[in-house]
């Protein structure tokens, strides 16, 4: 008995040499860089991924999520379902237990008050908080005892792993932020940019827009990690210079979001210093349709809204033979190589949630012409097709990207063939997007007839994402122009789907109704054009091991396990 | 001259006034949004929450005024407790960058350094690369030199900087490894090696730079060499028996040089915009790059200021260039 014991605490021993081997801080330095540099550390108060991605390195959640988008623990024992009691039968509550012995990068301990000091943080109304639609119908957060969370919402939650979860929604230290808490929170420079964390490193230095760098943190959870003694993230320049500094001249590990030109990427990755990563989330770059009317002749308020819908659009054979006329394989080819493939989903990812709707790929202009006649659209004198004796004009806006100017070219060339006047336009971003009410140029006031942009759904569970499509979400003058469903879709059909989906607890039904409600909106309606699914490319070094690109969360999500290849 | 440069320096202040106005308009209504930056996923809501919590909701005039205190009051109140530990400011707002949220003023501070070396240093070398090709162009006229000169000024005036720096990071960084594509702002230079990695990464965007700016100041060196060498005095210090040497380095180079010496002090207010391109293209995270992030990211405050500082930079400069004038040539008076 004795000498079994030996033998199977020897080959234990065996197997868990090499882990038990690694020291931490013995890999040198991790040097990141960004192509737009961090602004602050602190992803509440943050505009970007860049600033979220910088500051998962240094504050960590309660639960994270790996690279095929599961749920995964990091400062909790485990995750809470219904069948281990985390969760209460009635979906009102998750209850999470904290790991024992949990330390701040201080060495304070980690407690329960910590996480109901961040909701608080968070849910301040004057605090500014860009985060709040992860504490969406949280009603109380409380500390049950030092080490355990619970979380109360107003109304059963099919989906709770929201607040505390994702590298959006990490744990602040209650003695850090306290003084930082409502109209405060902007003016607290220091805690914003050095915030003190459990995650596998700690804020050493920091200058605006520039670089971090940080040390490894020598509380962290698992004695063995990190491997790298420091970091560094510079910040700045463009997408071309931070993969070169990888791929070509090798003096950074790793550049997040290297968005180049395909023939860039072929060239770069032959100088053999590094390689690029993928991650596809749920990015789709897609053409949205214009269901209502955006004629300048209206009046101002009436235009684009659903008192006047769209009087060729409305049309479905229309809408159709405009998406049968584009070939994605190309788009995708030109606009992105490796970084992008065809896709017919606005709901692309993960595969469970994701219809198998691919009848778009695959280009016909001949289909697309003959449901044009069948609309009552012919060919005029000039190749335009026209019905009663108006012709088929189309406007479409898009933002100043280059990307997408090659994309409206592209289109342009086979609309036209097909047809169809084109008229492009391409817009500043911070116009397009800025959600200026009084601006005509918004992608909300949508005066246009289509519009090229991307958006995505957050996280794995596209719940919010689909609800976006519903009739009471479209941007009007009574809203100030605000709302999500850009194309004025509206469906009675969809709202009551959206409304059964977000009372539905059952993951495999969940994903049957988001798969319905994908397909009403792309291949059953044509009211969304999906185009490209686009990934984030990033680059890293040959020298760095470990990395495994994650889509769901940040993609530092295991920067603990990164290690120099020797 | 008292009375004139107390006089310039009284009208300096309503000019300055109107200047930071037309600025603060001319940011604020430029079409764009803070907000333009936040991922497409957070809901409407919250980004009017957000917007409130920067207070970017408020009337332009009402954060004009707020603007004007803070620029000229609480800044130089926090300058001044900072220096000898007093309370004038009362803990009161700064100016904060919406971006960051980190006082206007911390971060122009953290850039100034680098920004003032690396332009700084791009401008010293133009001129010095700039002025003996102008002075030999000028004394041979038409010469092979002269021919060169003018071919090495064109192409600096009309090769744009994110060209010409993107082949210098090709040829010098990628191809012969010799200078880093990033340029590292935690390096301190504390001994030899520190010195040297500090000069390899000031070498490409100074390339960059200096190549412009000798162009540019060659050509004024030549033609104002230009001008003076077919003068009378010339002539007469010929007859005079006098070397060549001191002829063009004396009494030419000498009175050529007004004309010249202003160009290079007007040019110094840009040193200290930075140079938006070439630090961006570099990692240098100078003023000119702060600038540029700030204008991308819609974030007013941080445009406001650094503009306003550059409006009163350029104000500065001219009334010195004008004393200068006075100084250099006693014919010009202004009493």
């Amino acid at each position: 008995m004795k000498l079994k014991t030996a033998l199977l605490g020897a080959a234990c021993a065996l197997t868990f040499a090499p882990a038990a081997f690694a020291e931490r801080g013995t890999d040198g330095e991790v040097k990141f860089t960004f192509p737009q540099a961090v602004s602050i550390m602190n992803p509440f108060l943050s505009s970007g991924t860049k600033d979220v991605y910088a500051a998962s390195l240094v504050l960590e959640p309660l639960a994270g999520f790996d690279a095929d988008g599961n749920i995964i623990p990091k400062l909790v024992t485990e995750i809470p379902t219904i069948e281990n009691g985390g969760i209460s039968a009635d979906l009102t509550t998750i209850t999470w237990k904290l790991l024992p012995d949990l330390k701040w990068s201080d060495g304070s301990p980690v407690t329960a008050d910590d996480a109901v000091f961040t909701a608080a943080y968070c849910m301040d109304p004057a605090g500014g908080c860009a985060q709040l639609s992860k504490f969406d119908g949280v009603a109380k957060v409380e500390a049950v005892d030092a080490s355990t969370v619970k979380v109360t919402f107003s109304g059963p939650k099919p989906n709770p792993y929201t607040a505390f979860v994702g590298a959006l929604s990490p744990l602040l230290q209650k003695a850090q932020f306290t003084p930082c808490l409502g109209a405060a929170a902007p003016t607290c420079t220091d805690p914003n940019n050095m915030p003190i964390g459990t995650g596998p490193f700690k804020v050493t230095g920091f200058t605006v827009n520039d670089t971090v760098t940080l040390a490894m943190n020598d509380q962290y959870r698992d004695p063995a990690k990190p491997a790298f003694a420091s970091a560094v993230i510079k910040g700045g320049g463009d997408a071309e210079g931070s993969a070169r500094a990888v791929m070509e001249t090798g003096e950074f590990d790793y550049a997040w979001n290297t968005q180049i030109p395909p023939d860039s990427q072929a060239s770069m990755t032959a100088a053999g210093k590094g390689e690029f990563v993928v991650a596809f989330g749920t990015l789709v770059e897609r053409i949205e349709m214009n269901m209502t009317d955006p004629d300048p002749a209206l009046p101002e308020g009436e235009r684009s809204t659903a008192k006047h819908p769209h009087p060729v659009l409305s049309d479905i054979k229309v809408r159709t033979a405009l998406s049968k006329a584009i070939d994605r394989q190309i788009l995708s080819d030109v606009g992105y190589g490796a970084g992008g493939k065809p896709t017919c989903n606005v709901v692309p990812a993960p595969d469970a949630w994701a219809s198998d709707n691919t009848g778009c790929i695959a280009q016909d202009m001949e289909g697309a012409k003959k449901l044009l006649d069948e609309a009552g659209w012919v060919p005029g004198a000039d190749g335009i097709r026209e019905k009663d004796g108006k012709k088929l004009h189309i406007l479409y806006q898009s933002t100043v990207n280059p990307i997408r100017q090659d994309f409206q070219a592209l289109v342009k060339d086979w609309w036209t063939e097909l047809g169809v006047d084109v008229e492009l336009k391409a817009i500043d971003p911070s116009v397009f997007f800025g959600g200026d009410a009084g601006s005509p140029d918004t992608f909300q006031k949508f005066y246009a007839d289509v519009e090229m942009y991307a958006n995505n759904s957050d996280g794995t569970d596209p719940e919010t994402y689909l609800s976006q499509y519903q009739c009471v979400n479209a941007p009007s003058p009574d809203n100030q122009w605000q709302g999500e469903n850009m194309n004025r879709y509206c469906d009675p059909a969809y709202d009551a789907k959206v409304k059964v989906l977000s009372g539905t607890v059952d993951v495999a039904e969940r994903q049957k109704i988001a798969k319905e409600l994908n397909d009403m909106v792309t291949k059953d309606s044509m009211t969304v054009i999906p185009l490209v699914h686009r990934g984030t490319l990033s680059a890293h070094s040959n020298t760095l091991g470990g990395v495994q690109i994650n889509a769901w969360d940040s993609e530092m999500w295991n920067v603990a396990d990164w290690f120099r290849v020797k | 001259m008292l009375t004139f440069t107390l006089r310039r320096l009284l009208l300096a202040i309503p000019t300055l006034l109107v200047i930071s106005l037309v600025i603060f308009l001319l940011v604020d209504l430029a079409p764009g949004s803070p907000m333009s930056e936040i991922p497409l996923t957070v809901p409407p809501e919250v980004r009017k929450k957000m917007i409130e919590a920067l207070g970017a909701d408020q009337p332009v005039m009402v954060r004009y005024v707020l603007w004007l205190r803070q620029f000229f009051w609480v800044e130089p109140a926090t300058l001044i407790d900072g220096w000898f530990g007093t309370n004038w400011a009362g803990g009161e707002q700064r100016i904060l960058s919406w971006q960051s949220r980190a006082p206007v003023f911390t971060v122009i501070g953290q850039r100034i350094p680098q920004t003032l070396t690396v332009i700084g240093t791009a401008y010293l070398v133009g001129i010095l690369i700039a002025l003996p090709i102008g002075i030999y162009s000028a004394y041979r006229q038409y010469s092979l030199f002269d021919q060169l000169g003018t071919l090495f000024a064109m192409i600096g005036f009309s090769v744009p900087t994110f060209f010409s720096g993107t082949l210098i990071i090709i040829i010098f960084a990628v191809t012969l490894g010799w200078f880093p594509t990033k340029y590292d702002t935690n390096l301190s230079v504390t001994d030899w090696p520190s010195f040297v990695k500090q000069l390899q990464q000031m070498a490409m965007p100074v390339m960059t730079l200096g190549l412009a700016n000798a162009a540019v100041i060659s050509r004024y060196m030549r033609s104002s060499m230009l001008d003076n060498m077919g003068m009378d005095y010339v002539r007469t210090a010929r007859a005079k028996g006098l070397t060549e040497r001191v002829v063009v380095l004396k009494h030419v180079l000498r009175n050529s040089m007004i004309p010249v010496v202003t160009v290079i002090a007007l040019g110094i207010p840009s040193i200290f915009g930075g140079a938006i391109i070439t630090e961006n293209l570099f990692g240098v995270n100078g003023i000119g790059a702060a600038l540029i992030g700030a204008i991308h990211a819609s974030d007013l405050p941080m445009v406001q200021t650094l503009a306003f500082i550059f409006a009163v930079l350029i104000v500065t400069f001219n009334l010195i260039a004008d004393v200068l004038y006075g100084l250099l040539d006693p014919r010009i008076r202004y009493d």
